[in-house]
């Protein structure tokens, strides 16, 4: 398997060396293995971590479906490192099934999201940025843990992912300004094309990005009232779960994003072979061509529009490509006279 | 619309006998009337008895020496030989496209714009001869070649020509590039529409083609090869490979193509999607259809019949955003179907050449058994079938047009696409019922919508899932108007300023 980053297959403390591969079915009892007990979890803030004058309240990391927070229906969790390779958190492993589920949270969610006005979609999507602006000492804390980060730098990838979710809300009601037309027909008619959201779209989040990259390959699918299915950075999930949270609060309207943690590559064949996703975002298995040669692949089963795999610098500006990207044009057809 | 009930057969240069039709229901009036005949000379096309494939500028046998017999639908007669092109006939069509893609992609836009304007002026010039060309490959009414197609094929050629030195404009960054080498496969329906869809923003846009027609209807491609000679295009900016499925396959998979645009079945589609996967090659696919045209009860009845006739019966049924599937307010099926039937009595089905043909003939045998066996299953599920009781030519390839009622959404005549003439009738209450029906297939290609209520048009259109939707009009196209569909109907636009984004490197 490969869609984790170098920086995940960095070799394990001496200490950790008896711990099973990941992946392995043992991963869910394997966490009084590791040699850390969450003090230093990113949920607590450090001087509380060091003067330990309580015992802190753990957060249970859960998947995001329909807007509610489910464990995997199959129980199964995985062991969340930060780089140096100490235990974070137990996330949990999704299974097929709930990629199933998801599916069907997000497509019974789409009615409604693409039928919003698309300033009530900016509203919303301003809204997000709102919350995690509210909350960015955890996202920085997390951000930080799961990318190796210096805190400085991860704040500010922080920053960017909520400003980006602001670039996004700004789109929601333009973007059809620029990818609509009036066509000058030779003939009575008036004739319209409007771009519309292609339905349900499965997103691959980048393995090397946690938030900002997740932000970026996320805000552009829903922001034209699409509704998706994430699966979180293999490596680094927490803040894509944490997202989950900030989303809940948000008003975004449950289902809209569904977020699952665990193997890009057991989730994303079903995903990318779902007869109900209409379109598949293959960011997250760049790094193992095979892999993205498979899901495009079974993509072409039921000619998911298919969004390839390609170097992107996550800090940059953004342009309109993934907006554009997961669009129809529909053009309409009237005859005038009197 | 007329109430001549009587359906005739016109007849083909074969001589066919002029049928007034047997009994029907439909009120007689004008017992004996009959058309005179009235055929578009077959000399306005001059077809060689063979011809090669065009490749680097000229004319080629195909490198293994096979070829392959072209016949007009209408009366199964031969019209040429057409080399088949193999393996090694792509490789070196691919190859001259690559040689000459540096030197037309380097082009000033204005200078590639004025080769595709000179093309638009020829294909004008030269219309009625395309024309009868393309109704003898083919087998449409030449009134739908001369009328519809060739006038279609040059404004599309006149309108990318313009683009050419416009792409700066187009919203597509301010110096967008060309592909390179598009590789694109073309069905038989509309052979020379469909190569002017493809060809000419790909040329507008800098790259350099290798075309795949039909292998029933490749002589326009290469008449066309003619017509760009007689512009003065450079060598290897249009190349044409004739051949069968194997061929375009070859092309799909030859890894000097940059591009892949293909337009036909939604499982050929498919496979080709699979080809394409991990190679980085980019797509776009137009594919099959189900199109539901839906009549309101406050409907102008007598424009909607138009319409649904329009609809399935333009070019045989034969189109792929065809109106197949007629969803009809409860309230006014037996009206609506009681004047859809006069209506279509009065079809003409017959010699494609003749200028007062409404029906032509069915493209190839292989279609016609496909149309045969889909109505078959049509009857043994239990609908109803109806047929405009007219008397078909002995020889080619004939379908009378064919409606079946009392058809649910689970037949195979309701969910599979028959391109053919054969119309299945549905019938709804409420217009969410309408849309849930309309939207209950894989495809979402085209849509119509029959009602004199404007809030109630806009409020269908919204939630069809379909790339183009005709309100109180069906089948228009137009080269400014983007086209394609949504799901397995395919993905990408043709047409407009959206058809450019599939010619461009744009990500």
């Amino acid at each position: 398997m490969s869609g984790k980053p170098q920086k995940a297959q960095k070799p394990q403390k001496p200490q950790k060396s008896q711990k099973p591969p990941k992946g392995s079915t043992q991963d869910r009892h394997d966490e009084q293995q590791t040699g850390r007990t969450g003090q230093d979890r990113p949920d607590r803030p450090r001087e509380e971590r060091t003067t330990a004058v309580r015992l802190n309240v753990f957060r249970t990391y859960k998947l995001f479906i329909g807007g509610a927070f489910p464990r995997s229906e199959s129980g199964r969790v995985y062991q969340v490192t930060d780089t140096a390779g100490d235990w974070l958190a137990n996330a949990p492993r999704a299974s097929r099934k709930d990629a199933r589920d998801a599916v069907v949270a997000a497509r019974k969610a789409f009615p409604r999201w693409s039928g919003a006005t698309a300033y009530n979609r900016g509203q919303i999507l301003y809204r997000v940025a709102e919350m995690l602006q509210g909350r960015r000492e955890q996202f920085a804390a997390e951000v930080a843990a799961a990318e190796g980060l210096p805190p400085g730098t991860a704040a500010a990838r922080v920053d960017a992912a909520v400003d980006r979710w602001v670039w996004y809300a700004g789109w929601s009601d333009k973007v059809a300004q620029i990818a609509g037309a009036a066509n000058p027909v030779a003939g009575p008619y008036f004739n319209l094309s409007t771009p519309e959201p292609t339905g349900v779209v499965a997103v691959l989040a980048p393995p090397e990005s946690s938030l900002l990259g997740l932000v970026s390959v996320l805000a552009p699918v829903i922001a034209t009232g699409n509704t998706a299915v994430v699966v979180a950075a293999e490596p680094a999930p927490l803040p894509a779960l944490s997202l989950g949270e900030v989303l809940a609060t948000s008003d975004v309207p449950g289902g809209v994003v569904n977020v699952l943690s665990g193997r890009t590559a057991e989730l994303a064949g079903p995903l990318a072979a779902h007869q109900d996703v209409n379109a598949i975002d293959l960011t997250g298995a760049g790094p193992d061509p095979a892999l993205a040669r498979e899901l495009e692949k079974a993509a072409a089963e039921n000619l998911k529009r298919v969004f390839r795999p390609r170097a992107e610098d996550w800090t940059a500006g953004q342009s309109t490509d993934r907006l554009l990207a997961f669009l129809e044009t529909k053009t309409v057809w009237h005859p005038m006279g009197v | 619309m007329t109430e001549q009930p009587t359906a005739t057969t016109t007849p083909t240069t074969t001589a066919t006998p002029i049928t007034p039709a047997g009994p029907r229901s439909a009120p007689g009036p004008l017992p004996g009337f009959a058309y005179a005949p009235a055929p578009e000379s077959r000399d306005l096309a001059e077809i060689a008895p063979s011809y090669g494939l065009y490749i680097g500028g000229e004319f080629r046998e195909a490198h293994n020496g096979k070829s392959f017999t072209t016949l007009d639908p209408s009366s199964e007669e031969p019209l040429s030989e057409v080399a088949y092109g193999g393996a090694e006939d792509v490789d070196a069509a691919v190859r001259a496209a690559r040689d000459a893609f540096p030197a037309w992609a380097g082009l000033p836009g204005a200078e590639r714009a004025k080769y595709l304007f000179r093309i638009a002026r020829i294909i004008q010039e030269r219309s009625r001869e395309l024309a009868v060309l393309e109704t003898r490959d083919n087998g449409k009414p030449i009134r739908e070649s001369r009328d519809t197609d060739l006038p279609l094929v040059a404004a599309h050629f006149f309108y990318y020509a313009g683009w050419a030195d416009k792409l700066a404009h187009a919203g597509f960054g301010t110096d967008p590039k060309p592909l390179g080498v598009a590789g694109q496969v073309i069905p038989w329906n509309f052979p020379l529409l469909m190569l002017a869809w493809k060809v000419a923003p790909a040329l507008a846009c800098g790259n350099t083609v290798v075309l795949k027609p039909a292998e029933t209807t490749p002589l326009s491609a290469l008449f066309f090869a003619d017509i760009c000679r007689q512009a003065g295009l450079p060598a290897g900016v249009v190349n044409i490979v004739t051949g069968d499925g194997t061929t375009g396959a070859h092309l799909v998979a030859h890894p000097g193509v940059d591009k892949i645009a293909f337009t036909g079945s939604t499982a050929v589609g498919k496979e080709i999607a699979r080809t394409v996967a991990g190679t980085g090659k980019r797509l776009t696919l137009e594919l099959g259809g189900k199109g539901a045209n839906i009549v309101f009860d406050d409907a102008p009845l007598d424009q909607a019949v138009e319409g649904i006739v329009g609809g399935i019966f333009f070019n045989q049924g034969q189109v792929c955003c065809a109106g197949s599937r007629l969803l009809v307010q409860e309230s006014v099926q037996e009206e609506l179907l009681a004047a859809l039937k006069r209506r279509l009595t009065t079809l003409r089905v017959g010699d494609p050449l003749d200028k007062n043909t409404d029906i032509g003939a069915i493209n190839s045998a292989e279609q016609l058994a496909r149309i045969a066996s889909l109505t078959e299953a049509g009857e043994a599920e239990g609908a109803e079938r109806w047929s405009v009781p007219c008397e078909l030519p002995s020889d080619g390839y004939w379908f009378a047009p064919t409606l079946f009622t009392g058809v649910s959404q689970a037949h195979r005549i309701a969910q599979e696409e028959i391109f053919g003439p054969v119309l299945s009738v549905l019938t709804f209450r409420t217009p969410e019922e309408a849309v849930a029906k309309a939207n209950n297939t894989p495809y979402g290609l085209s849509a119509g919508i029959w009602t004199e209520k404007g809030s109630r048009i806009l409020w269908m259109a919204d939630r069809l899932r379909a790339g183009v939707v005709w309100a109180n009009t069906f089948n228009r196209f137009d080269p400014a108007s983007p086209f394609g569909g949504y799901q397995e109907s395919g993905f990408g636009r043709e047409g407009g300023r959206h058809g450019l984004e599939a010619y461009l490197d744009v990500r």
